[in-house]
């Protein structure tokens, strides 16, 4: 496993994250005053700075805010991979996620394109959300 | 301004910068206090004259361990770039409230023999593979690009000017001039920028000596005035590349530096700005109103930051990007030798006022007059 790539670090805010990821459902924390969604997860909502937020499924969907292709081997992990895309996905809630491109070579990829969401299970406990085109909405 | 009551009430006295470069028979603290001893020579100030002390990216009490500094204000900064200024702001507010008389600035940086890596790691986003800093403003220039039609070749004419720059400086890592072509051939690091929109890692020192107005007067050198700072944050994208490049922030540091000075923009001889990223430089340059937000590119063709013929000389000492990744503190040097009239083949010609700017999440401007 030396040249894996990493895992998410999960602390107490995020495991119902990564436990919806499990089951592939992208799920983030909704304030339950304002209806503003956040990544990542946290105590508060950032509005009332309360508890008073709901965990809620998302649509999936989003469109591409910025994308890049890394060529420098930070990672042993991706050595393979070099040059691969990362993604910042403007979620349709409102929420920002950096992921990928299910396909890590891809990079055919415009601002603005419409993506949906879909879940690459890549450890025994953690499945990472990726992306891959949608139609236009 | 009402409530702004610091105008030119401290100033900068002493400058000292070490060589940069790898230097693995000392270490940061090594490289801090032959900077601190450079900057108290600069000002003919003593060590019994250091009654406050401000620290980055060394440990204050080994610091002051070693060096034998008990003052009676100490701060040590966050390691991030954005707390160079930060840490002028607060040795002028220290002096003015009386805190202190005579506050020492030292930062010690030993990066490039300790293989400091600015990537790698656990981090939120490692699973994605994004990582460094660098690759957080690429994410941030791709969007440029798309929203307002940004080219690399536009970057090329930012890391071209500061490397005119660095020929001119001895102290200099990269003195090579480089072309828009040769810009244009480096090899991306995290595309779409390249090995030549990336600042310098390195080892060095610098430090600053400053004291109150009333103090400065009669010391070695003549007196660098802070006239006018202004600082607005914004975390609300500390985890992602900021979408919005800081604009909100800069511009609200836009309104409140040059009427805190006294002085307009006008007026501004010469800039210094925060580069660890070529793409820094046209976020920072849009923010605070030297071109409409969109049009940094463009601003920046024709040799608008380049010494010799251009309206904004910025980063004449060659900057983080070929200079040395200094942090910000390295640039504060270089602005009082413009200001001091020490530069020599760099000299901006009658030198009156510099302007320091750092787009970040903790956006700052700083005016600095003789």
């Amino acid at each position: 496993m030396a040249n894996a790539k990493p895992l998410p670090t999960i602390d107490q805010w995020s495991k119902p994250f990564w436990d919806a990821c499990k089951q592939h459902r992208l799920v983030m924390q909704r304030c339950n005053s304002s209806g503003k969604v956040w990544f990542p997860p946290a105590p508060v909502s950032p509005v009332t700075r309360t508890s008073n937020w709901s965990w809620v499924e998302l649509s999936g969907r989003g469109r591409i805010a910025s994308w890049v292709m890394m060529h420098q081997g930070y990672f042993p992990g991706f050595a393979d991979d070099l040059p691969y895309n990362i993604v910042m996905v403007d979620l349709d809630e409102g929420a920002m996620l950096i992921s990928n491109m299910r396909d890590l070579k891809d990079r055919d990829i415009k601002v603005g394109m419409p993506v949906k969401v879909v879940f690459d299970d890549v450890a025994d406990e953690i499945s990472l959300p990726k992306f891959v085109r949608a139609q236009e909405s | 301004m009402a409530g702004w009551s610091m105008r030119d009430k401290t100033c900068i006295v002493g400058v000292g910068t070490t060589e940069y470069g790898s230097f693995p028979e000392t270490d940061a603290y090594g490289l801090g206090v032959k900077a601190l001893n450079l900057a108290l020579e600069d000002c003919g100030l003593g060590y019994e004259d250091i009654d406050g002390l401000i620290v980055n990216r060394i440990a204050y009490d080994r610091f002051s361990q070693i060096t034998n500094i008990n003052p009676q204000y100490m701060l040590a900064t966050e390691a991030h770039g954005r707390f160079s200024a930060v840490s002028l702001m607060l040795a002028a507010q220290a002096l003015a409230a009386g805190a202190a008389n005579v506050v020492a600035l030292v930062y010690g940086n030993n990066g490039k023999s300790s293989r400091l890596q600015y990537g790698g790691g656990d981090s939120l986003w490692a699973p994605w593979g994004l990582t460094s800093p660098g690759a957080s403003h690429a994410m941030m220039f791709r969007k440029h690009m798309a929203e307002f039609g940004t080219t690399s070749e536009d970057l090329a004419h930012v890391a071209v000017a500061f490397r005119k720059h660095a020929a001119l400086n001895p102290a200099a890592v990269m003195r090579k001039p480089i072309t828009v072509d040769e810009h244009q051939a480096s090899r991306f690091i995290c595309e779409p920028l390249r090995l030549l929109d990336y600042c310098l890692i390195n080892d060095g020192g610098v430090a600053w000596i400053m004291t109150t107005a009333e103090r400065a007067k009669d010391l070695k050198k003549k007196p660098v005035y802070v006239s006018g700072y202004a600082r607005q944050d914004d975390f609300s994208h500390a985890s992602i590349p900021a979408p919005d490049y800081w604009y909100p922030s800069l511009r609200k540091v836009a309104g409140d530096v040059y009427g805190r000075a006294g002085i307009a923009r006008d007026a501004v001889d010469g800039l210094m700005i925060y580069d660890n990223f070529t793409p820094t430089v046209l976020f920072a340059l849009e923010g605070i109103g030297f071109c409409q937000q969109g049009e940094g590119g463009a601003f920046v063709r024709g040799g608008t930051l380049e010494l010799g013929g251009g309206r904004w000389p910025t980063n004449t000492s060659g900057g983080h990007l070929s200079e040395s990744y200094m942090q910000g503190w390295a640039l504060f040097a270089e602005a009082t030798r413009q200001l001091r009239g020490e530069c020599g083949e760099r000299q901006i010609p009658d030198c009156r006022v510099i302007q320091y700017i750092c787009a970040t999440n903790v956006s700052s401007s700083i005016i600095l007059r003789n």
